[in-house]
């Protein structure tokens, strides 16, 4: 305990509580949507086109990666969800293809051209986390907590309109929602998170923010009120935890997280069998 | 003038027709079966009357005051729905998303319409249970409230008794002749040609051929009398 509080003194494990938090919780509001669409891996394949979208940006010498890494995410994802139904190429097919291949040209572009030295360690912590999330700086903090307010504020806003798409997206599009609209701003808001989430758990293993925290809430509780609320909840203290336990164990951020969600997802499945949960 | 009135109307997928000029009207206090059989593109008619889908070619009009998102659709079940978690209250008050327009919130009248649509339909009781474990006629009910949130005039219902057992599917065929007697007009999707030529006030059959008419016209027209032969000849073979 005397040393989580020596360590809290330090700006920096304040600002990886901080950014960890928010952005396990946006990812967890949107997770009980994806989930229910069917689109567990979306967060999979979009983090492995951010990567891709990285490795240009890095071999270009952009300053700033973001500029190029946002607005081609966000292009896949709109993409992605808006050809989910109509699409010759299937919804998990096309979220598996572009998944793959962003991965292999993201590689593929990194040895090319790699200026670096250390070229495996780079790649391994794109892909599973960097300490980046150790190093950020006052900015990149208030950019972070800016676009999770954001973020939040369109979830609450749009709550009633985001439960009606997700149930039943023609009876949304008989009665006068345009469900379209909000398919597409969804797409926009989940590519965001994910690019955030990049620096926190790396490319590999964001879909673990994604689904764990929604696929809990579905063992214990019935309405969808009560699951994204307890997702949020769960999301954010297994990602405390996680931050927590990685710096006092010195163990990788990311892994640590993931591996807090999954225990936490054993233990609502317990839960849930004892109690009866989602069956009742 | 009529509800809907349909001019001309084809249907189809791509460049390949299913359906071509059809023409039919419904009026306020219609009950109106559409008949046919397996693709003979009886749901596409469907979704081209919610403007889900465009016409390849033709018309729909609506009028007698009935505005475009004023329809009540009642649509098969999907895959998603079938373990998604929402209490029976969640759903029925989604019915009123219409209403909302650009505000986040529903209001304390929407949520009080949800209520009585839930008790008219026999399941204000069932509130805060999940729609997952309902039985598949409570399921129906729920989704018939939650289409009555959103209109006052025109449902339209998409195959549903698909898949309940025979008890269940009386209860669901005199519920919504109930709902047909108390002013509301019925557009359904049935392959039941039998319930059709008993609750229906007008019949409109797709395929080969396309039939629109009372069911007086349609059970001494040639169709009905086929039909007509279809059941004495099973009645015979029954007993």
């Amino acid at each position: 305990m005397d040393k989580l509080f020596l360590y809290l003194q330090f700006p920096f494990v304040r600002y990886a509580l901080i950014v960890g938090v928010l952005i396990a919780l946006c990812s967890s509001l949107l997770g009980v949507t994806l989930v229910l669409k069917r689109f567990s891996y979306i967060g999979d394949g979009l983090s492995h086109v951010a990567f891709g979208a990285m490795a240009i940006a890095s071999v270009l010498n952009f300053t700033n990666e973001m500029v190029l890494i946002l607005p081609i995410t966000v292009l896949c994802a709109v993409l992605l969800l808006r050809t989910g139904k109509n699409a010759k190429i299937k919804g998990d097919a096309a979220i598996a293809m572009i998944s793959v291949g962003a991965l292999a040209f993201g590689y593929l572009l990194m040895n090319i051209f790699s200026t670096s030295s250390n070229l495996t360690g780079d790649v391994c912590s794109t892909l599973f986390g960097s300490t980046s999330i150790l190093t950020l700086t006052k900015e990149e903090v208030w950019l972070c907590i800016v676009l999770s307010v954001t973020v939040l504020l369109i979830f609450v806003l749009f709550y009633n309109k985001i439960f009606a798409v997700t149930f039943d997206e023609d009876f949304s599009n008989a009665t006068g929602t345009r469900a379209n609209a909000y398919n597409l701003m969804l797409a926009v808001v989940i590519a965001v998170i994910i690019v955030l989430a990049m620096n926190l758990v790396g490319s590999l293993l964001i879909s673990a923010l994604v689904i764990f925290p929604a696929l809990s809430a579905m063992r214990l509780f019935n309405n969808f009120k009560s699951v994204t609320v307890f997702s949020a909840i769960f999301s954010v203290i297994c990602a405390f935890l996680g931050i927590v336990i990685s710096i006092l164990a010195g163990t990788p951020v990311g892994s640590t997280i993931v591996a807090v969600d999954v225990a936490g997802f054993i233990i609502c499945c317990a839960a849930g069998m004892i109690t009866g949960g989602a069956a009742r | 003038m009529a509800y809907i009135t349909v001019t001309d109307l084809s249907l189809g997928y791509e460049s390949h027709v299913i359906v071509k000029n059809l023409d039919f009207s419904v009026n306020k206090g219609d009950y109106l079966c559409i008949v046919g059989e397996n693709g003979s593109g009886k749901t596409t008619l469907m979704k081209t009357l919610l403007h889900l889908r465009e016409p390849m070619s033709g018309q729909i009009v609506t009028g007698d005051g009935l505005k475009r998102n004023e329809i009540g659709y009642l649509p098969q079940q999907t895959e998603v729905q079938k373990d998604f978690p929402a209490s029976v209250y969640e759903i029925v008050l989604s019915g009123c998303q219409g209403r909302l327009g650009l505000r986040p919130f529903y209001s304390s009248e929407e949520k009080k319409l949800a209520r009585e649509n839930m008790e008219r339909m026999g399941i204000a009781g069932l509130e805060k249970r999940s729609y997952r474990t309902l039985s598949g006629g409570q399921q129906q009910r729920v989704l018939l409230a939650r289409a009555l949130c959103a209109t006052r005039k025109v449902l339209l219902l998409d195959e549903p008794v698909a898949g309940l057992d025979p008890v269940v599917t009386m209860q669901m065929y005199d519920l919504i002749e109930e709902l047909n007697r108390e002013g509301i007009t019925i557009i359904m999707i049935s392959h039941d040609i039998e319930a059709a030529a008993k609750y229906a006030s007008h019949i409109l059959h797709i395929g080969d051929k396309i039939f629109f008419g009372t069911r007086k016209e349609y059970l001494e027209g040639e169709m009905g009398r086929l039909f007509a032969n279809k059941r004495e000849g099973g009645e015979r073979n029954n007993g």
